[in-house]
Parts: structure tokens; sequence; C-alpha cells
């Protein structure tokens, strides 16, 4: 155990560390569209920043409040909608408001409904509050259908972003310039939820969600506390939403259903709960998945359950979590002693994988009849060999890759132990 | 030193009693746990409530609390009426309690848990405008406190990690954290050692200083030693009160419990 001392002041290093990683962080996006300046690729960045702001809302609810939503997405589309119906609105009436400030109206979308709703729903956090989310969710999307006046129908509502005010000369028709527009949110959205962690409310939201009980006993009411967090998440969601009406001109009730819902409790919770920047880690891999898989596989989604099923059973910490894991191990400078295990184990590891996805792909295509191209070999599906193969390689892929990540484990226990009694790790 | 309440000690035991429960009753369903429940706790006072298991002692605690709600009855706080109220609402008024079973916030820091705990009597409340490190008097109480439970080496382990003496000792912490003026204690020296009773004993001593301290414990060197006043309670009654050395002699408790646990 070391014995820190009570000044609470940071050393300098710390504080010049963290402005480092925002400061990179927004210099990488600055820089990004110059390097990789395909349509392509601005389109999966845009895709990416707006998937980002909505994860990190959706982390106040879940992460830091301890409340799972299954309905967070009807904040992110009815953000979407106000987006849109504002822009019409701004180009019929010839209102001095140009592009970039449109997302604050998303977010006042989502953050009113928040405000309608969220006393009800956060009355109790659990499984009761799950139930309404799901509930409130599909309420919202099916009336998004019925109540064609505000919501369009099936087309949805649609805009064009070009008509607004120009700004700094910008039509922001090129999606270069829609990507800094989401940019430039991405980069507020993110400073003002992190801020948030580190006020009274954001503290005492974390409180809540550890133990709702003895809270009442410090003089809080979790219950407006729950509501005020809901009411913070709602409105960031809106601006994602705000953000998605943008990019692509229009807002329909595919923006607000329980895929949009589910998919972003997948990302978030893929990247890591317990840490601020999981939710961007999960957002950034999950967009990518869901763009690279969409063309590779029909049973992308089958992929997806795989990866979350994975990561609930063996690293419910996530990414961020199995990333911070190894941060006492780098300060205690015994990680070199686990990364050959790591190694080790890539091999059998990789093959397993390989073997899963063979035999799903096999399987999906059997009937079909059609080839199969894995990572450019062609495989047939009707053939014993591709079968055989698929069998070796699960089977002798699992049973070495168990023995190895033993190994991992050892390595890991020896490494953490040093590392405790260095005093790095509690 | 808990310096910060100095000015609230030699607080005169008199006629205004810190709390006042009358003639409280708590059923659930047909079972009547406590009946006729009437207890004084004069300002300042150091109160234990003592019984054997099941007499309805930690009922009496959230009943006081706000945890659960009397059936009928009153319980006043320095006067006013607080039953039916919610626990925040009694605890903003001045009473903070802790509980038999460990109940802290697990995954959050010994640093976390007692500012949370300061948060709301420094006036903080639900602000999320201000930076919850940059505010000066949240910071020294916090800091105060975690020397005083001895915990200052251990501000950054997550409170789920600490053993559980230490535990027991942030348990009082962020009891005694917002300052009230009513500290209640259930069982704070459960399940510890000779030693870390010893221990727990003298810091709930000073901590208390000065305020009015109700305290359930099942030691009885703890409780002849630390109480001002002893209440018994038997079966959801309150059969003697007094001093240390009235009920010592009271031949009631001694039929109905010192005489089982005397050794």
């Amino acid at each position: 155990m070391t014995a820190k001392p009570i000044s609470t002041s940071k050393p300098a290093g710390d504080g010049l560390r963290f402005y480092g990683v925002w400061l990179i962080g927004i210099a990488a996006l600055i820089v990004l569209p110059l390097i990789f300046s395909s349509g392509g690729s601005l389109t999966s960045f845009s895709l990416i920043g707006i998937a980002i702001v909505f994860a990190l809302s959706y982390n106040i609810l879940l992460g830091q409040t301890g409340l799972l939503s299954f309905g967070h997405a009807v904040h992110y589309g009815l953000g979407g909608f106000a987006a849109c119906h504002m822009m019409n609105a701004v180009v019929s009436h010839g209102w001095p408001i140009p592009l970039p400030f449109i997302p604050l109206f998303g977010g006042i979308g989502g953050l009113v409904f928040a405000i309608i709703i969220g006393w009800v729903m956060t009355k109790r956090a659990g499984t009761v509050f799950a139930m309404i989310s799901l509930g409130i969710g599909e309420l919202v999307a099916s009336s998004s259908l019925i109540l064609r006046s505000v919501f369009g129908g099936e087309a949805g509502i649609t805009t064009d972003r070009t008509a607004l005010p120009k700004m700094f000369g910008w039509s922001f028709g090129p999606q270069v310039q829609v990507y800094y527009v989401i940019a430039f949110w991405l980069v507020l959205s993110a400073i003002a939820m992190y801020a948030l962690t580190r006020t009274p409310l954001g503290r005492i939201s974390n409180a809540v969600r550890d133990n709702p009980e003895r809270v009442q006993f410090i003089g809080y009411d979790p219950h407006v506390v729950r509501y005020l967090a809901y009411c913070f998440a709602g409105f960031f969601a809106g601006v994602a939403g705000g953000l998605t009406a943008i990019n692509f001109e229009i807002a329909n009730s595919a923006l607000l259903g329980a895929i949009q819902s589910g998919l972003v409790l997948f990302s978030t919770f893929i990247g890591g709960i317990a840490y601020f920047f999981g939710p961007i880690l999960g957002a950034i891999l999950v967009t990518y998945l869901q763009l690279g898989l969409t063309g590779l596989t029909s049973v992308w989604q089958l992929y997806f359950g795989i990866i979350f099923i994975g990561i609930v059973m063996f690293a419910p910490g996530g990414i961020a979590g199995l990333l911070m894991m190894h941060r006492p191990l780098v300060r205690a400078g015994t990680l070199w002693t686990v990364i050959p295990s790591y190694l080790v184990a890539v091999v059998p590891t990789v093959a397993l994988a390989c073997g899963v996805i063979l035999t799903i792909e096999t399987v999906a295509r059997y009937s079909g009849g059609d080839p199969i191209n894995l990572f450019g070999i062609p495989f047939n599906a009707k053939s014993p060999v591709t079968w055989v193969a698929a069998a070796v390689l699960v089977v002798g892929g699992a049973f070495v890759a168990r023995l190895t990540w033993r190994r991992i484990a050892d390595a890991w226990d020896r490494a953490a132990t040093v590392a405790r009694d260095r005093g790095y790790l509690a | 030193m808990s310096g910060a309440v100095s000015g609230m000690s030699g607080a005169v035991p008199g006629k205004s009693a810190a709390i006042e429960v009358r003639a409280v009753e708590k059923r659930f369903g047909n079972v009547g746990i406590i009946r006729d429940l009437n207890l004084s706790v004069a300002k300042g006072e150091r109160h234990a409530v003592i019984g054997p298991n099941g007499a309805g002692k930690s009922t009496t605690f959230n009943l006081i609390s706000g945890h659960i709600k009397p059936t009928s009855g009153e319980v006043k706080l320095n006067g006013d009426v607080i039953s039916g109220l919610r626990p925040f609402e009694i605890n903003r008024r001045g009473l903070s309690r802790s509980f038999q079973v460990t109940n802290v916030f697990a995954r959050m820091s010994v640093w976390e848990n007692v500012r949370c705990a300061v948060l709301w009597a420094t006036g903080h409340r639900y602000a999320f405008w201000k930076n919850v490190d940059s505010l000066p008097e949240v910071r020294e109480r916090t800091a105060q406190i975690l020397d005083d439970i001895h915990l200052t080496h251990r501000r950054d382990v997550p409170a789920g990690l600490l053993t559980y003496a230490e535990q027991r000792e942030l348990e009082i912490g962020i009891t005694i954290a917002s300052g009230a003026t009513v500290v209640m204690l259930d069982e704070p020296t459960a399940g510890m050692s000779h030693a870390e009773t010893d221990r727990a004993v003298s810091l709930i001593r000073r901590l208390t200083e000065g305020k009015t301290l109700v305290i359930v414990e099942h030691d009885m060197s703890v409780v002849f030693g630390l109480a001002d006043r002893i209440s018994v309670l038997v079966y959801g009654h309150i059969i003697a009160s007094g001093t240390p050395e009235e009920i010592r002699r009271d031949p009631k408790v001694k039929e109905a419990y010192l005489g089982e646990e005397a050794h």
C-alpha cells in the first residue's frame, strides 16, 4: 500500500496528460479528412462521430446512473425529427439560422420528451425502468407511423441542408463540411458530458447507481437524480439525432425503433461502461463492423450477437475494461511478463475464430449453394472437406486455445501479485 | 478532532427532546412488530437501545429514520413531526443513520463515498454547473472526515475492497459527514474483534461529541461504557428507560433480558 499525501492538488504532469489526450483527439478530428479524403471514409467518419455522441449519451444512463434503457433511440429519433422540422421551418420562414446550430434543436427535441416522460420512467430503477423504457420505445416507434402529420409516415420527413443560410461561405452540401459540423458537435458534446461526470450531480448519479437506498440517507432523492440524468441523456441523444438528420437529410421511424436502441446499448457495453472513453471505443468498433460486415456476409447480425455474448461473459468491462486492466501492470513494469503468453495464445484463438466463422458461413449458405469466399479462399458449402475443416478448426482450436488461455491467467496472476506488492494494485 | 461542531457541545438535556417517539405502532399484515413504542432522547444525550434478537431494534431505527412508515403514532425530531416524511427529507432536517449491514457505495473510492455524503449539507445539491473537485469547503470537510475515521491512506481504494472493519468505519464516516446533529448508529461494532471494537468506540465517542447519539448495540461493555441513558426493547415495546445504573438494577430488565445474557 502506498500512503498517498492528503493534498488533493494533482501533480502538473497529470493535468498536462489530461488536456493532452483531449487536444490530440481534437487534432485528430481536424486532420482525419485531410488524410483520408475519399467519399467512403468521410461517410464512415461522420457515422462514427454521430454514434459516439449517441453512445456517450446512453452511458449517462447505463454506466453512470445504472439505468438500463431499451428505448434510448426514442430521444435520438425525436431529436432527428425536431431537427428536420426546424431545418424546414428555417428555410420556409427565412430565419437566419445556419446549419451548424441545428443539432441544438435536435437536442431540445430529445430533452423536451425526456422532461415529459422521464419523471414517470425514473420513479424506479432496475427491471421496472427497463420494462417501461421498452414500452415507451415501442409506443413512440408505432406512433411515428400513425401520426403522419408530424412523422411523415413510412417515408419520414425529408429536408435539404443546403437550403439553409450559409456560414463561412459553406453550403454544407459536400460531405466534408457535414463531417466538420459533426466533429464540432462531437467535441462540444463529449466535453460537456465529461464535465457532467465531474459535477455534484454526476457523482451523486454514481452513488445512485451503486446504492440508491443509502443515497436517501445522505439527503438525496434518488428519483430526482435519475430524472436529471435521464434529461441530460435525452438531450445529448437528441443532438446525435439532429446530426443524423443533417447527415442523411431525412428522419424516419427507423431512427426511433428498437433496433436503434439495441445498437446503442450494444456499442456502449462492448466499449465498456465503467470508463468515460469506453462508449467512444465501442461506437467506433461497432460502426466499423456494421459498415464492414454488412458487405461481407448476410448473417452479420449473428456475429454481432456472438461478440456481444462473448463480451458479456468474458469481459464484462468491455474493451475499455480490458485495456485498463493492464494499467497497474504497466505502472509496475510487469506487463512484459504477460506478453509472451498473449502471443502464444494468438494462433489457436485465431484458428478457433476461423473455425466458428467457417461453420457459420457454411450453414448459412448451405441451402443457397453459393460458393463461399473467406479472406480470399474459396470454399464449397456442400463439400464434406469444408465441414471437416471447420470441425477440426473449432475442436482443435478450442482445445489448444484453452491451454494457452490458462497460461495467460497464470502469467497474469504472477504479474498482478508483483504489481500489488509494489503498490500499484489495490 | 471535530472542531467544526464544538459550538454544539454542552447541549442541555431537558425540555426539548431531540427525538420523541409517541405511541408508535408498526404492523406488517396482522403481525404487530412494534406496539405502543414510546421513546424520548434528549439533545446531546448518548442513548443506547438494547434488547434480545428480534425485539424490533432495527425496525425502530427504520421507523425513526423514515425507512419505513409507522402504522400509527408519531415521531418528532427537534419538536417537528417527521413520521411520514421520506428518508432524505428527514436527513435534511439533521438526522443521519448508519446501517447494521454495511451499506456503502461499493464501486466508488473511499474519498468519493465521504464526499457524496458531504455534498447536500454543503448546499451543492443537484448542481450540474460546478466542478466537484474545485469546491474548497467540500474538499476540506471530506479530508477532515477521512482523517477522523483514519482512512486517509485508503482514500483512492474502492469501498468494496476495504476490510470489514474499515468498511464499518467508512459507514460511520458517511453517517456523520453531513454534520447531522442527531446520529443513529445500528450495531456499529457488530462482527468486530476486541481491539477493533475499542477503536470504534473511541471513534464514536469522539465524532459524536456534542451531538445526540442513538445507538443499537449487542456488546454490553460498549453500551454501559458509552451510553448516558439506555432503553430496553422487548417484543416491540420499551419496558424500561433510564441511566445505566437504573437499568442494571431494574428487575424487569433482569428478567427479560440481562438474565438470559449475563455471563
